[in-house]
């Protein structure tokens, strides 16, 4: 079973984030593989070796000065990488990221398409329902357990109330949560292995969609970034022995006791 | 841009629409002399709430047939778009399945959509506002451009009061071409059983973080909730780990929560859990690292070990029945 994965490299997310000139997320620092995409390399290897066979691709978008993060996911076991990577592309939204994501699945025959439910950075959480529809496909998102039986996906879909058993015949889309599998720690052999695996890095002539996505394509618009009104910070004590008394006070002052 | 006519997704919930959606018809109606709602399923039985709720039209997408509501429902959507020309926007709740329909709706009308809207500003046109950053920034946007402004938006937004309208119209909105995309689904549900206060409606909230060290002392967390008559929750980190069901994740992905009171224990404050709770009333946090963000926000921080301050504020609670 051949499954694609897309990931996105992020900037590390314990560091602090901030706008830039434009408007859009600075990415300037060094990047990270989204550890919410671990979860799906994880899951498309596993199922892969459990199809008894073909390979998981990475499918990215954005900076290829750093690729580290997608050594990343090499090293954990995918065959190969390929990176969309293109000035014209800077501050693409939700929906062009989807095309030119689509226009490099579209190339391969893939069987299932995984990928993290949202980002870590920019959590818009709609590129995964975008890209189904681009390329025809049906969807489970939010899979907390995935199987692969005859050609048919089976998910554990998360409800408001609980969960779902889901299935949609193969090719299908299906993102996961975070927790969904435990993903490996890349081993020093596939560290080195990641070194010569195939990482294309493709432009957006490359993929024939000039003039349709990038900031070319956004049709929406920041009009202003304010502060937000902030909570203040109230009275903070370290525990001496009284900080369940101080809790139980606190409660008292604001009627719950 | 004069607004004049507001779609909303609503999803229907038992003999209801969900929360949210209700809170998105109530929205559109002060933004718009035309709502119409969109359901389907059950939602048709419906009409009285809808135009209670605001909306004039409520068009049905009807049985679903066990398919996920995302491509059925989209393709609906531009259906009727397609035949009675576009409204000014499309509100859609932030919901699990909202989000399906939201993403393919966009694909299939080759528009942009705005997630994790808070609110929406005064002015001409829909200028949606968004929290950036864990809520450390207000950001508005706007869309531009010919075409219905996608938006969703997040539960608890705005109130969801009824205004007393009349019943809405029952419009059918037939599937449209859907081809193999409403292959997805359904073919057993299961309800994870919860006992108290529902944790997106209680008024006290009491989760628990990484900070506990091990699943087996969130019952704390549990025994806390249950002598305070309230819910317990949970961050992402624990639930991710597996100690806890993902319904009682609070932040981004999980539930927003506005209690009178929330108690963040082992809680650090990532912005994907201060997202979820930072409308709370009270905020009360304990944590053994004292620059934690979540004292940030907190009214009262305790700097101290969850291990010795929860054993204590449990004896405190039964000491006073």
């Amino acid at each position: 079973m051949n499954i694609a994965v897309c990931v996105k490299q992020i900037p590390d997310p314990a560091a602090p984030q901030s706008l830039d000139s434009s408007n859009n997320l600075n990415r300037s620092g060094k990047l990270i593989l989204d550890e919410a995409d671990t979860y799906g390399v994880e899951m498309a290897l596993q199922l892969a070796d459990k199809s008894g066979g073909g390979d998981v691709t990475v499918v990215s978008m954005g900076s290829a000065s750093d690729v580290a993060g997608l050594r990343n996911a090499l090293a954990m076991g995918a065959a190969k990488a390929v990176i969309v990577s293109d000035d014209s592309l800077r501050g693409s939204d939700a929906l062009s990221t989807a095309k030119v994501l689509a226009a490099v699945i579209r190339r391969e025959s893939f069987d299932l398409v995984l990928a993290a439910t949202e980002s870590s950075d920019g959590y818009t959480g709609t590129l995964p329902a975008q890209l189904a529809e681009l390329l025809g496909l049906p969807s489970i998102t939010f899979a907390k357990a995935v199987t692969v039986e005859d050609s048919v996906v089976k998910v554990s879909r998360q409800t408001e109330a609980g969960y779902d058993e889901v299935t949609a015949p193969l090719p299908a889309l299906v993102t996961v949560t975070a927790g969904v599998v435990e993903p490996r720690y890349a081993s020093f052999k596939g560290i080195m292995a990641a070194k010569s695996k195939p990482l294309e890095v493709l432009s957006v002539a490359d993929l024939g969609l000039e003039g349709q996505v990038g900031s070319v394509g956004a049709r929406e618009e920041v009009v202003s970034v304010q502060a937000s009104e902030s909570r203040q910070a109230g009275e903070k004590f370290v525990d001496d022995g009284d900080g369940a008394k101080k809790i139980v006070e606190f409660l008292e002052s604001i009627k719950v006791l | 841009m004069t607004v004049t006519s507001i779609w909303v997704v609503a999803e229907p919930s038992g003999d209801s629409f969900t929360t949210t959606s209700l809170e998105l018809l109530s929205a559109a109606r002060g933004l718009a002399s035309n709502v119409a709602a969109i359901t389907w399923g059950a939602g048709a039985s419906l009409a009285s709430l809808a135009g209670e709720y605001g909306a004039s039209t409520l068009y049905d997408v009807a049985d679903l047939r066990g398919s996920l509501p995302g491509a059925p429902v989209a393709s609906a959507i531009e259906a009727l778009v397609a035949a009675n020309g576009a409204p000014n926007a499309v509100f859609v709740p932030n919901s699990y399945d909202g989000r399906d329909v939201a993403g393919r709706l966009s694909a299939r009308l080759d528009r942009p959509v705005l997630t994790n809207v808070i609110g929406f500003g005064d002015g001409a046109g829909l200028v949606s506002e968004h929290a950036v950053f864990g809520g450390s920034l207000t950001v508005a946007a706007q869309f531009t451009g010919d075409g219905p402004g996608i938006f969703v938006v997040r539960a608890k937004s705005f109130n969801a009061e009824p205004a007393g309208g009349a019943p809405a119209q029952v419009v059918a909105a037939p599937t449209g071409e859907v081809g193999a995309t409403a292959g997805a689904v359904i073919v057993t549900s299961h309800v994870e059983e919860r006992t108290g206060p529902k944790l997106e409606d209680a008024s006290i909230v009491v989760s628990g973080g990484r900070g506990l060290g091990d699943a087996a002392a969130y019952e704390m967390i549990e025994e806390i909730a249950k002598l305070l008559h309230g819910a317990a929750g949970a961050s992402r980190a624990i639930v991710d780990a597996g100690w806890v069901p993902y319904s009682h994740q609070v932040g981004q992905t999980g539930k927003t929560v506005k209690p009178l009171i929330y108690l963040a224990c082992g809680i650090s404050g990532a912005t994907q859990h201060m997202v979820g709770m930072k409308g709370s009333k009270n905020i009360v946090a304990i944590n053994k690292d004292g620059d934690a963000p979540i004292f940030q926000i907190a009214d009262l921080g305790i700097v101290g070990d969850v291990h010795k301050v929860l054993p204590a504020l449990i004896d405190e609670l039964k000491a006073r029945g």
